[in-house]
């Protein structure tokens, strides 16, 4: 696409850099932990160092005794103001301060709060808590077990089953297969990890008892409807409640949730009068808060012997740990899962998922993801792999053979979505080319006649991002349109406010070049303001690639609706018709007579000054956009990598990242939104993992040992694109903040498999640590 | 609970004393005593260094050390990087070529590669690299980090002069 406007004005397509950055590079920024106020108290919880243990008693005492303290709250203080249990986003409650037992190591069960976070520390390692262990249960498998112990003994249902979902056709599939000449499978975990936001979570809830009004900073990716929770849940008038997300130190959707750190802040803030601050450690962000992932997948293809798939067969055990508090539209409790069809073209596809308790953290959140998506794209396209592998098929080949093809679009996938637009082996050809795979495929031979172990692994993915629409996807109740208020100054400049919450992704560039396309203001004469329930229009929020598909559609509405009063001021000014009026990015003129124009600044004093008679005064507009359909990003990626037979460790030689999200509003941003999840997805398939050992204590609790790549592990990106417009979308992008890490671990994965499938390698479960390659190679006789 | 001590460290050129107890960290001392909120906390093992700042030309990690360790020395953090509203080059090149995105890494990174170009003005990518590796980012992928320190070192051969605060 090329630019309507000019660099100076910034539109669609310039990489201009960000406005955000000033204050970040100087110490300026305003996090949830700057923030500093008077008469300030810190909150520390106390934690269960137990999976599973009867709670026996908690004792306050020595701790209230400490000065500095000002209270101890248990979770029967909580019970008594019937807050000792929340709702999850998710048709679950979860305990904000544990009654009767614990569930999960390091649950939440005291919070202290004193005038110094050092008194605080001190007095939570004085609360005493008597636990009486009990059976621990950790694996998901072991879950339905008849001797199983039953953890959650608040539901009525004594089970550890959480809800069984299906969706597709199982008897035309169960035909099919039954019926298939070739049949495949692959058994692939997808590991529990963590999003792990450099900024971990936090909050400071400050009741302000002279006027009734409580106002919480906080970590939130989802400000209004976290305003609309704490109402909710809190009996709280909601026009008492403000919550301001000020600058967010990264999300991953870890963010999306509402924490019992929060519940407790604002009880201590509503109870003591004074602002409480509440900011959890890097131990207790990986130990408590939103895990990821935690899919246990089987995927089946049914092909004929030419590689044609005929159908998809799909079976799920999702572990949830203590409580289901994945955030997720509420008709998906697998989200969507669902577009693990991939980028295929086959009739018949049957997918359920079965979610269940454990005695680990609870969570089931999107990291990165548009809900369950990455689990998805990375089965489909570890089972398209799996089944090249068998057929002897190169897996380019077998892709080929199976993409949807353009002229099928809008593409009603089988189970259920319609497929926006698409080009895939338009993508997979750029990445291809610029790989240079038929000399990489060359080499590898070459490279295997002298023993050496080089793979080569593609993924050509499929996203499904920006819910809504509203008929379908709702959060808690509130259907998932998104917004956006424009007012124009009477000097031309602007304020734009939005329903969304930037943590990173570059809100205040990208939302300015889109007023700047839409009006011709330059990009550096908008102020783009999110995050302050007082004063921006009410949106879902930022998660699930939704903030361009969504938000970035209401800004464009929002702007288009300005133009239309701006074109009846032109009209006044220029003393003509509204149809006589041309329009281009910046000034109306008349059709025919270009020097006689009026620029939009022009128009905006005018609206103020001298408007048309009967015409309501200033130029502001505000939508709430709900979109037709979500958007459909896609891309391929190739992964080149190199294995050292001496320590199986895998070296990334290559990765080639062509993406399509459709037209771009900042090239320079979406690449670096692209480096920033392959670098993630490079870490999940790597390195990332939280584990627990049999008696539930968490391995990956901390960074010693959640292992997160620095500058010297991470690969050298390589970026391209294409660009096929969503055909729905008013200015044709799709999301593109999640693409690299929805799509990238499957092409690290099928590399390193690449790299042994001779050995009769066919899977090998993430992270890929170096002692797992070396125990194949030793297993398979390779090395000693 | 130990008496608390008086101590005195001059950061970004100004002095700053205080009573602090000998627990007190660094980095609350940094965050709380002159309120210079640009260096933050990521983590509890030392692992991240979003608390990375310059002792008396040294990188530390502001969340391992104590208060009173840094008596008398001088500290040098974000905050203390530009000068009379000039940019260092660095901070110019974080901007330049796209090296942040949330921001919460941005002031340790700018400290590791401050002390990287003092040492070596013209790094290899692997050198940067390195030099960068005590300091954890979820955004970006550190390639276009390792390209703001590249724009800053070529800025600063290239003779545009930016006075570097004195450190040693």
């Amino acid at each position: 696409m090329s630019c309507r406007t000019s660099p100076e004005v910034g539109g669609m397509g310039h990489a201009i850099k960000r406005k955000e950055d000033l204050r970040f590079i100087q110490g300026k920024g305003n996090y949830v932990d700057d923030v500093q106020l008077p008469d300030m108290l810190y909150g520390q919880i106390v934690r269960s160092p137990y999976a599973h243990a009867r709670l026996k008693g908690v004792n306050t005492e020595k701790a209230k005794q400490l000065p500095g303290v000002l209270a101890v709250i248990t979770g029967e203080d909580l019970a008594k103001a019937n807050l000792a249990w929340m709702p999850t986003l998710f048709f679950d409650k979860q305990m904000v301060l544990a009654t009767g037992k614990v569930l999960f190591q390091s649950q939440e069960v005291a919070f202290v709060v004193a005038e110094d976070p050092y008194v605080a520390a001190d007095a939570a390692e004085l609360v005493e808590v008597d636990y009486e262990e009990l059976p621990v249960l950790v694996d998901p498998h072991k879950s339905l077990d008849p001797d199983a112990p039953i953890l959650r003994e608040d539901r009525e249902e004594k089970s550890n089953h959480i809800f069984h979902w299906e969706v597709g056709d199982q008897a035309a599939t169960n035909k099919v297969f039954a019926e298939a000449p070739v049949k495949t499978k692959v058994n692939a975990v997808f590991q529990r990890c963590h999003p792990s936001p450099l900024e971990t979570c936090g909050c400071v809830a400050d009741f302000n008892r002279a006027t009734g009004r409580l106002t919480i900073y906080l970590t939130s990716q989802a400000p209004h409807a976290h305003r609309t929770l704490f109402a909710i849940v809190g009996g709280i008038p909601e026009n008492n409640i403000r919550v301001i997300s000020p600058d967010i130190g990264g999300g991953f959707g870890n963010k999306v949730p509402i924490y019992p750190g929060y519940v407790c802040a604002v009880v201590a803030s509503l109870t003591l009068g004074r602002p409480v601050k509440w900011i959890e450690t890097r131990s207790e962000n990986l130990q408590s808060t939103g895990f990821a992932r935690d899919y246990h997948m089987t995927a089946e293809l049914a092909a004929n012997k030419e590689g044609k798939i005929q159908a998809l067969r799909v079976k799920t055990l999702a572990d949830h740990g203590a409580f289901n508090a994945a955030a997720q539209p509420t008709k998906f409790p697998a989200g969507l899962f669902s577009i693990c069809t991939g980028a295929y073209d086959y009739p018949t596809a049957f997918c359920e998922v079965d979610g269940v308790y454990t005695n680990k953290a609870p969570g089931g959140i999107a990291y990165r993801c548009s809900f369950r998506v990455t689990e998805a794209a990375y089965l489909i396209e570890r089972a398209v792999d799996v089944l090249a592998q068998e057929l002897k098929i190169d897996p380019v080949e077998l892709r080929r053979k199976n993409f949807i093809k353009p002229d099928k679009f809008p593409y009603a996938s089988p189970l259920g979505w319609s497929y926006d637009s698409g080009n895939y082996e338009a993508a997979m050809k750029v990445a291809l080319d610029t790989v240079g795979y038929d000399a990489l495929r060359k080499e590898q031979q070459e490279k295997r006649a002298r023993g050496e172990l080089m793979g080569i692994g593609i993924s050509s993915f499929v996203e499904i991002v920006g819910a809504g629409p509203a008929h379908t996807f709702d959060i808690a109740g509130i259907k998932m349109f998104d917004s956006c208020e424009i007012r124009v100054h009477p000097t031309g400049k602007a304020i734009c406010r939005m329903g969304t919450k930037s943590q990173g992704q570059g809100h205040e560039t990208t939302y300015a070049q889109i007023v700047a396309e839409e009006l011709g203001i330059p990009a550096a004469d908008v102020t783009v303001e999110e995050g302050d329930t007082d004063t921006a229009p009410y949106g879902l929020g930022t998660y699930a690639s939704r903030s361009t598909p969504v938000s970035g559609a209401a800004t464009a509405m929002a702007a288009r609706k300005i133009r239309d009063k701006a074109r009846k001021i032109a009209a006044h000014l220029l003393e003509c018709s509204e149809e006589d009026l041309d329009w281009e990015p910046g000034k109306f003129f008349v059709k025919g007579a270009p020097s006689k124009s009026k620029t939009i600044q022009d128009i905006a004093f005018a609206a103020y000054t001298n408007m048309p008679q009967g015409m309501e005064a200033g130029l502001e507009a505000v939508d709430y956009y709900d979109p037709p359909n979500l958007t459909f990003p896609f891309g391929t990626y190739i992964c080149v990598v190199d294995i050292d037979k001496g320590t199986g460790e895998v070296k990334v030689r290559r990765f080639v990242a062509v993406d399509d999200c459709g037209n771009i509003i900042n090239p320079m941003i979406v690449e670096g939104q692209i480096h920033g999840g392959l670098t993630e997805g490079f870490a999940i398939a790597f390195m990332q993992e939280i584990g627990y050992d049999e008696n539930g204590n968490v391995q990956g609790g901390s960074f010693m040992d959640y292992l997160l790549p620095t500058a010297v592990e991470t690969p050298v990106w390589e970026t391209g694109k294409t660009c096929t417009p969503s055909p729905h979308h008013p200015f044709g992008a799709k999301g593109v903040g999640e693409s690299p890490n929805v799509g990238s671990p499957a092409a690290f994965v099928n590399a390193v498999v690449d790299a042994l499938s001779h050995l009769g390698v066919k899977h090998i479960d993430m992270p890929i640590a170096p002692w797992k390659v070396w125990n194949i190679l030793k297993e398979k006789g390779v090395v000693n | 609970m130990a008496s608390k001590q008086l101590i005195q460290i001059k950061i970004n050129g100004r002095i700053r004393e205080a009573m602090v107890e000998p627990r007190l960290l660094l980095v609350h001392f940094i965050r709380s005593i002159p309120g210079l909120t640009g260096t933050h906390v990521g983590c509890d093992t030392s692992h991240c260094g979003a608390c990375t700042v310059v002792l008396d030309g040294k990188l530390v990690k502001s969340c391992t050390m104590f208060a009173v360790q840094a008596d008398g020395c001088e500290l040098m953090t974000v905050e203390g990087l530009s000068k009379d509203g000039v940019l260092h080059p660095l901070q110019e090149g974080f901007k330049q070529e796209h090296g942040l995105q949330c921001g919460y890494c941005t002031p340790g990174m700018l400290m590791s590669s401050y002390v990287l170009l003092q040492k070596n003005p013209s790094p290899s990518e692997e050198e940067i690299r390195w030099g960068i590796s005590g300091n954890l980012c979820r955004c970006t992928g550190y390639q276009n980090i390792v390209k703001a320190v590249q724009f800053a070192a070529n800025k600063m051969a290239q003779g545009e002069k930016h006075e570097l605060p004195n450190i040693a």
